[in-house]
């Protein structure tokens, strides 16, 4: 049990953080009824995903990669630059998803003066459900 | 040495991104200019398209380093045979539906026509990006690119739609986060992100736990963005109310451009061996032939026709999805392979862009939303109504229709797997759909005008919509015939066999 438990969890926690904020922000998109925190949620659960890829980056020992003939002699080794540079698109494409969202809550704030899932749902039925 | 056509890849997708730009400045200067700007972007898109399948087909794929990078280093645009094929069909919708849009967005969203066209022209580039590109990360920016515009468009109408576009946009961002995080494992295991040097390095890795974790995080992420059955949740109301042309682009080519994802990525990324390895495609045949049920009988439960559309394309979204499960182990010649599938790819996006299109003409003319208010229509709307007819048999399975030769294949495929249960399911479905297009047929034509007074006085005896939204209708409406003939008599089929050739889901004799 005790291996178990160094072997699979403590050497890669990494995975389990991830794993866990994965998880919260997923429980926060399905159990929340307010609008807002719905994108919180998936806020998290992307940058859940963002620190999965920068924590397979990592190597030991590593600095930045900026790469010159003098740090190569003295046996320095680099940090892999690629997972970087991903989640940096990824990252603007998270923003650009939250902003998005954010401009729907503003507009159905809007319409219907709540951000509350459910009362929304009341209202455009009382409306009707094709409320052109 | 380079020709010119070996630079359309990139081009295709610079010059929409361009447009865009392109006509916001000029919207800004002269309103009228939007339309246009997106309709000749368009065509010479589309025109750009057919030259490369043309090129595809007789001198191979074309590979393009962005900025002379080589992969696996930089980023690849590869366009073989499957992607020209999907380029063309997804550009001809979007040609349509941009025609289609001019008179029906003046009338729908008349202070919104110059971000209206702007968005629409990124939707565009979002989805020529993910059929070209052939680097796994950069399918993902375009997947979202194509999402994002898609969420602000649907939206556009407000109201309700900003609710249903919400919704589509939570879980569309879900699924996009399982296909990141499918990346992530990939790239964990191989270090790379070019799909052909993946291809390479995958076959040691076949049994590794994390690979078929992999492939799985693929599947469920691209499901959600395609409305795989049990995943759909988001379609209906999205495609119920967004505006007409967006409805059509939805059905008739978003989700099918997810589907082309997932052939690409099961078939070029991974590959037959591999899919061999699991049981997936058996599970995946088995929750389509739920899905086409289930879709079917959803769909007439339903009073809104554009609502009762859009349960039908999960129904049909159940098609591609079986023949794509059916498709390694179809040998036999003219239903081999992904032949059904990619059929029915261009079938439906025939057939629906239509439906959704007619649909569209009803609300911009007497805003008719529910299938009962149709009556009388067919006398009024002669044109509109006919396409609608010749769309409607379509997708019952009428020959010689598009949806006819679909079927018939997929029953085939099944036939010749052994799993009869599914020639039962698309037999069932067939008579679901003329169950529930029949309902509305009757309405147009064989029900009295005894309710006339009270929903659509304002028609007079004979009122069409404007040629520029009619052409478009009745181009899709008689490619389903033309297409259908010429699916049965085989002139375009050898070409969807190189696609299985390429895949090694037959030996070439």
């Amino acid at each position: 049990m005790m291996e178990w438990l160094i072997e699979e969890v403590f050497a890669k926690y990494n995975y389990w953080i991830s794993i866990i904020l994965m998880l919260i922000g997923f429980y926060a998109m399905i159990a929340k009824d307010n609008l807002i925190k719905k994108i919180i949620g998936l806020n998290i659960f992307q940058t859940a995903i963002f620190l999965f890829f920068i924590s397979l980056a990592v190597v030991k020992g590593g600095t930045a990669p900026i790469v010159s003939q003098e740090m190569i002699s003295k046996g320095h080794v680099y940090v892999n630059p690629l997972p970087h540079v991903l989640i940096l698109t990824a990252i603007v494409v998270a923003v650009s998803t939250t902003a998005v969202a954010l401009s729907l809550i503003i507009r159905m704030y809007e319409e219907y003066g709540t951000i509350q899932e459910e009362e929304i749902i009341e209202k455009s039925r009382e409306k009707g459900m094709t409320g052109v | 040495m380079q020709t010119a056509i070996e630079h359309f890849p990139v081009l295709i997708v610079a010059i929409s991104l361009f447009s865009a730009i392109t006509i916001l400045v000029a919207g800004w200067i002269n309103k009228k200019t939007p339309p246009f700007i997106s309709i000749a972007t368009i065509l010479a898109q589309f025109v750009a398209s057919i030259l490369i399948l043309n090129h595809v087909l007789t001198k191979g794929p074309i590979h393009y380093w962005l900025g002379g990078w080589k992969p696996p280093w930089g980023i690849e645009y590869v366009v073989d045979v499957l992607n020209a094929y999907v380029l063309v069909i997804l550009l001809f919708l979007g040609l349509a539906c941009a025609v289609y849009s001019k008179r029906s967005i003046e009338h729908e969203l008349p202070h919104k026509i110059v971000s209206f066209y702007a968005i629409y022209q990124l939707l565009i580039t979002g989805l020529c990006g993910v059929t070209v590109t052939g680097d796994i990360f950069n399918m993902y920016v375009f997947i979202e690119i194509m999402s994002l515009s898609a969420y602000a468009l649907i939206g556009s109408r407000g109201k309700i739609a900003l609710k249903a576009s919400f919704t589509y946009l939570v879980l569309g961002s879900i699924g996009a986060c399982f296909f990141l995080l499918g990346i992530g494992f990939l790239y964990s295991v191989t270090g790379s992100l070019n799909m052909h040097d993946l291809s390479l390095l995958l076959p040691p890795l076949y049994g590794n736990r994390i690979v078929k974790a992999a492939f799985v995080l693929f599947i469920v992420g691209l499901s959600i963005k395609m409305a795989f059955f049990p995943l759909h949740t988001w379609l209906p109301d999205a495609h119920a109310f967004a505006p007409s042309e967006i409805s059509a682009m939805l059905s008739g080519i978003i989700i099918e451009v997810c589907t082309y994802a997932f052939i690409r990525l099961a078939f070029s990324v991974f590959s037959v061996n591999f899919i061999r390895l699991l049981p997936i495609f058996d599970i995946l045949c088995w929750v389509a032939g739920i899905a086409i049920i289930m879709g079917s009988i959803l769909a007439m439960t339903q009073f809104n026709l554009k609502r009762m559309l859009a349960y039908s394309s999960v129904a049909n979204m159940g098609y591609i999805m079986l023949a794509v499960g059916l498709s390694t182990s179809a040998r036999n010649y003219p239903w081999c392979g992904l032949t059904p599938a990619l059929m029915h790819i261009l079938n439906h996006a025939l057939m629906k862009g239509c439906l959704f299109l007619v649909a569209g003409a009803f609300i911009y003319k007497a805003d008719l939303w529910d299938i009962t208010e149709l009556r009388g229509l067919g006398r009024k709307m002669p044109y509109t109504c006919a396409a609608f007819v010749i769309a409607a048999i379509s997708m019952i399975g009428v020959p010689p229709s598009v949806g006819f030769v679909s079927k018939l294949y997929i029953i085939f495929a099944s036939l010749e797997a052994k799993k009869f249960a599914f020639v039962a399911i698309l037999l069932v479905s067939s008579l679901l759909n003329l169950i529930y297009f029949w309902r509305v047929i009757e309405t147009m034509y064989m029900k009295g005008e005894e309710g006339e007074e009270h929903s659509h006085a304002s028609i007079s005896s004979k009122d069409e919509i404007p040629l520029s939204m009619l052409i478009p209708v009745l181009t899709l409406a008689s490619l389903c015939i033309v297409m259908g003939v010429l699916w049965l008599a085989g002139i375009t089929i050898p070409a969807l066999n190189k696609v299985n050739a390429m895949f090694g889901l037959v030996v070439i004799r």
